[in-house]
């Protein structure tokens, strides 16, 4: 396929891994802040062609881990009301809840629906006018137009039966809160190359010039994550510190501004919650004061949730960068993807799920 | 789930003020919302996330960035081979 065979090409790749190695003299620590990232990492084995002097770290940037614990138990509780539809991402339904999943509220008989778009939840909605349909909204940046549209595309036609369960994340803030952390050893970024495509570079200059640190927006192929590793490399080798843009034929530096207008016209700044991490200031979207009536946290009563962590689970650590999945006692024995203890393990981008779909044989040898 | 894939824009479809298309990933054929690519046009390459298009691939900097990438993939010649 044309724009991912040739970024996939391995004689490039060995060429950029060579000059990576030429121009690495000292230890560098560098996170891939999205998950989409460490899982092209992982199954392409580029860790292993980079020098031992690089490591790379994984970031927090997987939707479904970071979505509260609470979110989670409230999806479950609304999806098992007799008049709810809840619609959501297939990666959600495998999460562990503090007591249950929403796969498992399925099998009891809830009525849970998965969707690729949100613009499929506004359509189950439309069709069935005598149900409640509750659209679980998560994501970063890259998700959020596509999930203000359901809102908007919802209010336009007058529904009165759906609304969203919102858990929006943004990246800048978390990596903002990774750089003032005391364990912080992050010296460098490949910054989010889908989140970017909506945002554009303006807010990862600021954090250069805050922190004094490299960021390169980097792509998901593995030529696009050793082109951005050299770049990284080559500007700690000299002592810099600048916003640099690996993924130009996607990413420009205003980003995506239709997708940006939709998204402030239905969400605002606030606080959130990020499983694992906690809380972290003006992290998140919520829907604003005129989508009340789609706001699934205002529209059902659902009192306070007692929420549960299980104890064995090191997910915030792998979160924040501080431990890698097979420093787990659990991975792959008491934890895998078909019975997870955490969120990393279920996800198509959990660092948890990469390792054991990709590692795990070699880990037990 | 910031996943996104780049497809060919094979037919587009307006409806009102909303604008899709028919886009090929592949051997796959899917439609797509072209709600934040006004730019996009037939032919043209965007990569694609939960059914929506967030960019449009920019041609000529994708040719250019594969072109250096390439000359680099040319001197692999002179290196010692892969152990």
């Amino acid at each position: 396929m044309k724009y991912l065979d040739e970024y996939r090409d391995h004689r490039i790749a060995r060429a950029l891994a060579a000059e990576i190695v030429q121009r690495t003299t000292r230890p560098w620590v560098l996170m891939e802040i999205c998950g989409g990232q460490t899982h092209t990492i992982m199954r392409y084995g580029i860790d292993e062609l980079l020098p031992r002097d690089i490591e790379l770290v994984h970031g927090p940037g997987c939707p479904v881990c970071v979505t509260p614990l609470e979110t989670v138990d409230k999806a479950i509780a609304l999806a098992l009301q007799p008049d709810v539809i809840l619609v959501s991402y297939g990666d959600m339904l495998r999460v562990p809840g503090s007591r249950s999943d929403l796969f498992r509220a399925k099998a009891q008989g809830a009525d849970v629906r998965i969707a690729y778009s949100p613009t499929e939840a506004v359509k189950i909605a439309r069709l069935n006018p005598d149900r409640k349909v509750v659209f679980l909204a998560i994501g970063f940046e890259t998700t959020a137009p596509a999930n203000a549209m359901a809102a908007w595309q919802a209010r336009r036609e007058g529904l009165t039966n759906f609304s969203m369960l919102v858990s929006h994340v943004l990246v800048p803030p978390a990596i903002r809160a990774l750089m003032v952390s005391q364990t912080n050893r992050v010296q460098g970024f490949i910054a989010p190359g889908h989140v970017c495509t909506v945002m554009g570079c303006k807010e990862y200059e600021d954090l250069v010039r805050d922190f004094r640190i490299p960021i390169v927006v980097g792509g998901f192929e593995p030529v696009d994550i050793l082109e951005a590793v050299l770049m990284l490399v080559r500007q700690l080798e000299a002592g810099e510190a600048r916003m640099e843009n690996q993924y130009v034929r996607s990413v420009s530096y205003q980003g995506n501004l239709p997708a940006q207008k939709i998204v402030a016209e239905v969400f605002e700044i606030a606080h959130q919650k990020w499983r694992g991490i906690g809380l972290i200031p003006q992290s998140g979207l919520r829907l604003r004061e005129e989508y009340a009536a789609f706001d699934a946290s205002r529209v059902f009563d659902l009192g306070e949730l007692t929420v549960a962590e299980p104890a064995e689970c090191i997910s915030a650590q792998i979160l924040q960068g501080l431990k890698k999945p097979t420093d787990c006692p659990a991975f792959g024995i008491r934890c895998t993807p078909e019975n997870p203890l955490g969120a990393p393990m279920v996800s198509s981008e959990g660092a948890c799920a990469a390792y054991y779909h990709y590692r795990r044989h070699r880990v037990a040898s | 789930m910031c996943l996104a894939i780049p497809g060919k824009i094979l037919e587009i479809q307006e409806a009102g003020p909303l604008r899709s298309a028919r886009v090929q990933f592949g051997g796959i054929v899917r439609q797509v919302s072209l709600d934040f690519v006004p730019e996009a046009g037939l032919g043209d390459y965007v990569v694609v996330h939960v059914g929506f298009a967030i960019s449009r691939i920019d041609a000529s900097e994708a040719e250019r960035t594969y072109q250096l990438l390439e000359e680099m993939g040319a001197l692999e010649a002179e290196l010692p081979p892969a152990e």
